[in-house]
């Protein structure tokens, strides 16, 4: 491992980032600003039902040129999605409605017109006649014999059922200490600034079809278009131009991506679809929807010997490609046991289809769910025992010389002192004058509470885990290609993108690192298919690990070569070379890299003879071990809790994290307090229900309520440094771990608020009424 | 989420206004702001043929201050009575409840006179004027006349604006020694209030006043509440709770528990504010 480069402009650097610079002067492309000569506007008709058979979509007189059904789109293949398991069903989501519509803003016809404003009248035009079938809406009630099915054939609405067990949960079954506990984490969008987007056109000059798309990942997306629209893929470009925002919403073949594709074949000129904040409250990616039925074995000591539960995920109508929704459960149930010495696992999983706009991944995945429920579990069991609930993690928490420890959900914590971060929190939110505080009592009325919370984030997983769970893309390795222009700057193409991780700065640090040279001698290209070596996006906390690894790997490589010319010019050998200071150094003699990169380029001559001109490496990178790696943390909240209206103040927010070693702090914290906004998004305001007829109540941001700045605390952060073995400079990937523990620490803190009066925190968001009707509901038992 | 197409025009004067709205026929509305109007339509639950803009008719951006009264005209913003840039009759109340009205860009542009004339069932000034005793002007066809802010709200979005009629501002008592307290119970900063109680009170100046909105229908001022308060210069808890209770049943009786516990917070809260002030 190479050491750090401390105080420099390299790894461990707070560089600003380089990305800003035009984000902050409103100078960015997105979709919506490119601009193509001849581009028209689509707007969808959506489905106003729930779940209804078609009968017939009857276009406006002397437009039907202007209206795309499913059958104006040509032939179109819909790609089988979730886990390659016989036990999982699979089923295909058409771009446009077929025979049937099964969500409450499903995509049904697409106008097109010169404005979206006359998009939008003709779709108005379009009549949509339907026979309106039984609507199901809840996931527990939806597997019950007798309920309606969402698929003919399906015997009952799970995608699949699966238990996830390990050890043998009978042998705790006399454990003296029993408790069960039901959980909910209700159903939310992705909401990112930037909404999704697809603009397409026929490039006459290239002879392809080039695609614009808001994702995550253009090379995997290219892959799931070409496929459903039978194109060759050297016969499609994907670009993505700056994304504002993904979050995992930005990362699955969506119905518009290729009902937008297949209009810009057949139409003639450019179209383009921007997905408005309605359309993406209602049909975009939702998340989340987890019910929980948790029953923890324990001795009276505190210390927990199984765990035994169900979990029902509400996966909505449909199975989105790749992956679908079963990673959903299967990681939730995995993640369940937490860091915590557990022996013994049996969770009954099942994936549930309802008429709702189906799940995706979101920040975090599955884990805020299994976070929430652990964790709160554990306050739970910790009162049943009159234990405080810090020392109840104390008794369980995987301790430091454990390491690395294989949990009893499957996963192999690497390396990390998590005990030693507990007691950080404790210290930081300095519990002692907090319990003072308590007995004090507020002058207002309100009541105050302190919780904590902890999480594990598995990242940088490779092969071994991707084929564990089955699945049809296997994102393996990531891949770079670095390149030294005859000046000695460097282009760095990487098959990740950057949506707002600062990758553009940080892999830029790594190759500065590796090449002796400044990053801001550095540009990153990324999100074109066309210019950019195949990788597979930016998601699951993986980017830092693969791409930073591969960046790293391809610039090591090329600095070999940079010594081996460099040595020949200074006369000297390659072994007594070294490069640094935008130099190469051999004897007391040194040598420009713009020199070197001068005669490798355009000066071949100069060259020792056998070396190739050319300075441009490509390089893969896997880690050693693809189980992934692991960041972890604690989260502690305080919280001011209003008895009577429900409402809740955050006052303070303390974290300690390990995410190994960091390429850049600044941006390490970015990701922490934006990912702690989202939880406590999820924690308090973020919900998307829907009534019983399947009609969604959260379409616009009136009714939708995103946590904004007043919303969120100062938020004090500690880090711990453990680095990784198995990766490059012994990073590890943390953009997701912000997003898991809030709604955990949060609802512990509400229910220490009201611990003497035994009011139970069970589901979020805790809105104002939950948060009441709670407070209420104990007052009542107690009276 | 794109309007439909509609025609624009901008009057020179609060006549040719209303000239044009009677002349639309109800297909027209008037327009300052827009921060709520353009929502609707671009959501296209509400069709439009004709926007009129009244935001730059002199008429409704008048002040006026004859030390008994000031009148705001309609298309003052919020946020130019948040940074107390005209006078203020009510000793920083109505500076404190645009303070809280959604976020500072829509305070920036929404109005108070397009805030009393939407008349949604959770909006801030209605019962803020009501408990300051405000009279709203009104302009129209059949000419100007007055009417007190309680009579004008009449239920959800639903004022005593006849057609073509338009609101040119309000009119508020001016209290020398009013003590004031509000309280607002929403699901975070800047959304629309559940419960938001304000009560005025000045003695020698008019007897207290207590008004709720965040109810289903409108913002109402609450008779026995605000008599309790006149005839208690010390407030016993239970008893001031028990009176909200009865005004609620009369003038919210679809309110669930929750919603009655928030309404029962906020009035007691506002009422305490203005006498601990």
């Amino acid at each position: 491992m190479n050491s750090h480069d401390g105080p420099g402009r390299c790894i461990g650097a707070s560089l600003l980032r380089k990305e800003d610079n035009r984000h902050l002067l409103g100078a960015s492309t997105f979709v919506a600003d490119v601009r193509i000569p001849g581009l028209q506007d689509i707007a969808f008709v959506r489905s106003q039902s729930a779940h209804a058979r078609v009968v017939s979509i009857d276009k406006p007189e002397g437009f039907e040129h202007r209206v795309y059904a499913l059958a104006d789109l040509g032939d179109i293949h819909c790609l089988d999605s979730g886990p390659e398991l016989a036990s999982f069903r699979t089923v295909p989501y058409p771009p446009l409605a077929g025979d049937r519509v099964r969500f409450v803003g499903q995509t049904v016809a697409a106008c097109v017109a010169p404005t979206r404003a006359e998009a939008e009248d003709l779709a108005q035009q379009v009549m949509f006649n339907v026979e309106d079938l039984p609507v199901v809406v809840d996931a527990v009630e939806a597997i019950k014999p007798g309920t309606p099915t969402l698929f003919d054939g399906w015997p009952d609405n799970a995608f699949i059922h699966a238990t996830i067990a390990e050890g043998d949960i009978a042998r705790v079954a006399n454990a003296p200490v029993q408790m069960r506990r039901q959980f909910k984490m209700n159903r939310q969008a992705t909401a990112p600034l930037e909404t999704r987007g697809v603009l397409a056109y026929w490039d006459h000059r290239l002879d392809e079809l080039v695609v614009y798309s808001a994702t995550q990942g253009p090379h995997v997306m290219r892959l799931g278009i070409a496929q459903t629209l039978g194109l060759p893929e050297h016969k499609l470009r994907v670009i993505a131009p700056d994304v504002g925002g993904g979050f995992g919403g930005k990362n699955r073949l969506m119905p518009e991506e290729i009902a937008v594709a297949a209009i810009a074949l057949k139409c003639g000129h450019p179209v383009r679809w921007i997905e408005d904040r309605r359309e993406h409250l209602i049909a975009s990616v939702h998340a989340r929807e987890h019910y929980y039925d948790l029953t923890l074995y324990a001795e009276r000591t505190g210390r927990i010997l199984g765990l035994k539960g169900e979990l029902f995920v509400d996966a909505g109508a449909y199975s989105l490609w790749p992956s679908g929704p079963f990673m959903e459960s299967s990681m939730a149930a995995r993640n369940l046991p937490g860091p915590y010495r557990i022996e013994h696992l049996h969770v009954e999983t099942h994936t549930v289809a309802t008429n709702k706009a189906p799940l995706g991944p979101y920040r975090g995945v599955a884990r805020p769910g299994a976070c929430f429920a652990i964790e709160r579990a554990m306050d739970e069991l910790a009162y049943e025992l009159g234990m405080d609930p810090v020392e109840l993690r104390r008794t369980n928490l995987v301790r430091a010389a454990d390491m690395p420890y294989r949990t009893i959900g499957g996963l192999t914590l690497d390396t990390g002192d998590y005990p030693g971060a507990l007691e950080a929190v404790v210290d930081m939110v300095d519990l002692p004058t907090i319990r003072a505080r308590q007995q004090l009592g507020e002058s207002d009325g309100r009541r105050i509470g302190v919780g904590f919370a902890i999480y594990t984030e598995q990242s940088g997983h490779g092969t071994i885990e991707w084929t564990k769970r089955k699945s049809r893309v296997v994102p393996g390795y990531e891949s770079a290609t670095v390149r030294m222009l005859p000046d000695g700057t460097v282009h760095i193409m990487v098959g990740v993108l950057n949506h707002g991780q600062g990758l553009e700065t940080t892999l830029a640090q790594i190759a500065a690192h590796e090449l002796g040279i400044d990053p801001s001698q550095i540009s990153i290209r990324h999100g074109d298919t066309s210019a950019t070596p195949f990788g597979f996006g930016t998601f699951a906390s993986r980017s830092i690990v693969f791409s930073g690894g591969a960046v790293a790997k391809a610039s090591s490589m090329l600095a070999d070569k940079l010594r081996e010319i460099g040595a020949h010019l200074l006369q000297s050998t390659v072994q007594s070379a070294s490069i640094r200071d935008g130099a190469v150094h051999a004897g007391g003699a040194s040598v420009l890299l713009s020199a070197i990169a001068r005669a490798a380029n355009v000066r071949p001559e100069m060259l020792p003879t056998n070396v190739t001109p050319g300075l441009e490496i490509t390089a893969t990178y896997e880690p050693p071990d693809s189980g992934g790696v692991f960041s972890y943390g604690v989260h502690a909240a305080v919280v001011a809790a209003d008895p009577e209206t429900g409402v809740v103040e955050i006052l303070q927010y303390s974290v300690a994290e390990d995410c190994g070693t960091m390429i850049n702090p600044m941006i390490v914290d970015g990701q922490i307090i934006g990912g702690i906004a989202q939880g406590i998004g999820t924690a308090l305001y973020e919900e998307s229900p829907y009534d019983k007829a399947g009609e969604p109540l959260a379409t616009t941001f009136g009714d939708y309520m995103m946590p904004c700045a007043p919303e969120i605390p100062r938020i004090e952060i500690r880090h711990f440094v453990s680095p990784a073995h198995n990766t490059q400079h012994g990073v590890k990937g943390m953009g997701e771990g912000g997003a898991i523990a809030p709604p955990a620490a949060i609802a512990n803190a509400l229910s220490d608020a009201f611990r003497s009066i035994g009011a139970r925190f069970t589901e979020t968001p805790m809105t104002p009424r939950r948060v009441s009707e709670a407070v209420a509901r104990a007052k009542e038992g107690a009276a | 989420m794109k309007s439909a197409a509609f025609q624009y025009s901008r009057p020179g004067t609060v006549a040719e206004a209303i000239a044009l709205l009677s002349a639309a026929g109800g297909s027209a509305m008037p327009i300052s702001g827009g921060q709520s109007l353009l929502i609707l339509m671009g959501l296209r639950l509400t069709m439009i043929d004709m926007l009129v803009d009244v935001s730059r008719l002199p008429e409704l951006r008048e002040i006026r201050d004859d030390r008994r009264h000031v009148f705001i005209g309609a298309t003052i913003t919020h946020a130019t009575i948040e940074d107390g840039k005209i006078p203020d009759p009510s000793s920083g109340l109505m500076s404190r409840v645009a303070s809280k009205i959604a976020y500072r860009a829509i305070r920036n542009l929404g109005t108070i006179g397009g805030s009393m004339a939407l008349a949604d069932p959770s909006a801030d000034w209605p019962p803020c004027l009501i408990a300051l005793d405000a009279e709203v002007s009104i302009a129209g066809p059949d000419g100007q006349r007055w009417e007190k802010a309680e009579d004008f709200v009449r239920g959800a979005y639903e004022t005593s604006l006849l057609p073509a009629e338009i609101v040119l501002g309000v009119r508020i008592p001016r209290r020398k020694s009013a003590r004031w307290g509000t309280c607002k119970v929403s699901r975070k900063s800047g959304a629309f209030a559940d419960s938001m109680a304000v009560f005025v009170e000045a003695s020698g100046e008019g007897p207290p006043r207590a008004a709720l909105t965040g109810t289903t229908s409108h913002a109402r001022l609450l008779p026995r509440v605000s008599q309790y308060a006149q005839d208690h210069s010390f407030l016993d808890v239970g008893d001031l709770r028990a009176v909200i209770i009865d005004d609620l049943a009369e003038l919210v009786p679809d309110a669930d528990p929750y919603q009655l516990r928030c309404h029962v917070a906020t009035v007691s809260r506002a009422i305490t504010e203005a006498r601990s002030s």
